[in-house]
């Protein structure tokens, strides 16, 4: 099992849900975050104190996934978050040890 | 009807027999309560409290960071409360009352307590009860520490906030407006404020100017960014302000007359030409326009015309705007920057600058040649400006002596400022156990 963490532009989340949906990952979990990589930031002006932002708002999202989706979910993500500009993003694979269905008590691959 | 006629003759018989209400001191002349004056009056006075709460409130609050955000509506209305407690028991009296052998510099206790001030009593020559009267001074009372807040927002404590107000509104703030309003010498001297150029905006702008430098700037300032958390707030406080200046400025005629309707026009005038002339400056300066800069400007000039609303007309309103769009602009992006204190609020920048601007050019264009209402029989323009430039230099050094003088004692006796661990993080938590959003 793997946990795929994708760090999107915020206006391209409702793509990779769709999908991620399509492909059969069911469960995601969003957050909201700041970054920057090589996206520069902009300035801004409160009475003549200029302030250059760094962070750019963006939004996290993992899913967890069994082995075998885990390259469509990669490709998924990459082309739905994808618009060819700087600030797209980046996906992160992690190895995921253990996953519970709380509800049920499912383990492994049954609670993904 | 004939009974209406019967009525109307009977009135008329009361409101041309009824005895003056006069001071044993000085012989008034007979006035008789004017219902329109009293409505209009009474609006004012809600117009202008609400300039303070939530006007101001918010309008501060959205300009500091969010852990702070309660800390300043804290202390506007801790401030309100406080001021009208005082001005109930000494400082409606100090101010408008006679003070025998020191009328000149402060009234008397003849109305501590609002000794007199019934529900039926006037206060000659105005025709509008004393009741009405004395609280619509209080609201100018109340906004002028109000304003304070801004030298000092982000850093104070709160105990220090409220023996400051209670200190400097008896100590400053009565006896200048005595001294302008109340009977004292510079209105004596002939001083043209009609609203508060000099008692409230130049009066808090350097007061605030005193207390952010002795205070000192926020940690981390100039290198850290602090921007306002919500313009939001502030452009809605700001809305707020404009709209409850028509009470501050249309009501210090007290009446609803001509000259309150002048008093709205050019008030009106002012603000948004020195709103246009902000917003440019910034647009010039550096490239967009922005909300806080538009609203600043409109402030600055809302603060300009405060003096001169009485005395000048549209000419005068656009030339007083324009120009206190400018300056201000300047003194809170530029002159901040060059000698690098943090008046966090701008209260220097907006109410000093723009207050000492507007009661210098109230001489000017009080003059009918530019619309006003013109100079008094005999008296020159050159004459004017020099009492002009008295009155203001006069409050200032006066308010400067004092304020310095108050803030090192209550700093000595139970220290102005927050401590560092305190300062970073928030006022909210720290000072009164509470989040101002729980998102």
């Amino acid at each position: 099992m793997k946990l795929i963490t994708a760090i999107i532009k915020p206006f391209k989340l409702d793509d990779v849900r769709e999908a991620l949906s399509e492909i059969g990952v069911q469960g995601i979990t969003v957050t909201e975050v700041k970054g920057f990589g090589r996206q520069k930031g902009h300035t801004e002006l409160y009475r003549g104190a200029e302030y250059v932002v760094d962070f750019l708002p963006k939004v996290k999202v993992e899913v967890a996934v069994t082995e075998e989706l885990t390259d469509q979910a990669i490709e998924a993500i990459s082309k739905a978050a994808n618009t060819g500009k700087i600030g797209d993003g980046k996906i992160f694979v992690f190895n995921l040890e253990q996953v519970v269905r709380i509800r049920t008590g499912e383990t492994g691959a049954d609670a993904v | 009807m004939r009974s209406e006629k019967i009525i109307r003759l009977i009135t008329m018989g009361m409101a041309l027999t009824m005895p003056a209400l006069s001071w044993a001191e000085e012989a008034a002349p007979a006035a008789v309560l004017d219902t329109g004056n009293t409505a209009w009056m009474l609006t004012s006075t809600a117009f202008v409290l609400m300039m303070t709460i939530p006007g101001l409130a918010l309008f501060y609050a959205g300009m500091v960071r969010s852990k702070n955000v309660l800390s300043v509506m804290m202390q506007c209305f801790a401030i309100t409360c406080l001021v009208t407690v005082l001005w109930t028991m000494y400082l409606y009296s100090l101010v408008f009352s006679d003070g025998g052998s020191m009328q000149s510099y402060i009234g008397g206790m003849s109305k501590a307590f609002l000794a007199g001030v019934t529900k039926e009593a006037l206060f000659p020559p105005y025709t509008v009860p004393e009741t009405v009267f004395s609280m619509f001074q209080l609201t100018f009372a109340i906004i002028t520490p109000a304003l304070i807040v801004g030298g000092f927002a982000e850093r104070m404590k709160f105990s220090a906030v409220l023996w400051f107000t209670a200190l400097w509104v008896t100590l400053v703030y009565a006896p200048v407006a005595h001294w302008v309003w109340g009977g004292g010498w510079l209105g004596a001297m002939g001083a043209l404020d009609f609203a508060g150029g000099t008692v409230v905006h130049i009066n808090a702008g350097v007061a605030g100017f005193i207390a952010c430098l002795m205070i000192g700037p926020r940690i981390g300032h100039g290198r850290t960014a602090m921007p306002p958390h919500s313009l939001v707030l502030t452009m809605i406080g700001a809305s707020l302000l404009w709209v409850g200046w028509f009470g501050f400025n249309a009501g210090s005629a007290v009446a609803a007359d001509g000259a309150a309707g002048m008093a709205m026009l050019v008030t009106q005038v002012a603000s948004s030409v020195a709103a246009l002339v902000w917003m440019l400056c910034e647009w010039v300066n550096h490239g967009k326009p922005t909300t806080l800069g538009i609203a600043s400007g409109a402030v600055a000039g809302l603060v300009a015309i405060t003096p001169a609303s009485g005395f000048v007309g549209p000419m005068g309103a656009l030339v007083i705007g324009a120009a206190a769009g400018l300056a201000c602009f300047l003194a809170a992006a530029k002159l901040k920057k060059i000698f690098g204190y943090d008046d966090a609020l701008d209260v220097f920048g907006v109410h000093a600058v723009g207050g000492i601007l507007g009661a210098i050019l109230t001489a000017v264009f009080v003059d009918v040649s530019f619309g006003g209402v013109g100079l008094k029989e005999g008296v020159t323009m050159g004459h004017q400006l020099w009492v002009q430039f008295v009155s203001v230099g006069a409050t200032l050094v006066y308010d400067v002596i004092i304020s310095f003088i108050l803030l090192k004692v209550i700093d000595v006796v139970i220290g102005l400022r927050v401590d560092e661990e305190q300062e970073r993080e928030g006022l909210d938590i720290v000072l009164h156990d509470e989040r101002g959003y729980d998102l």
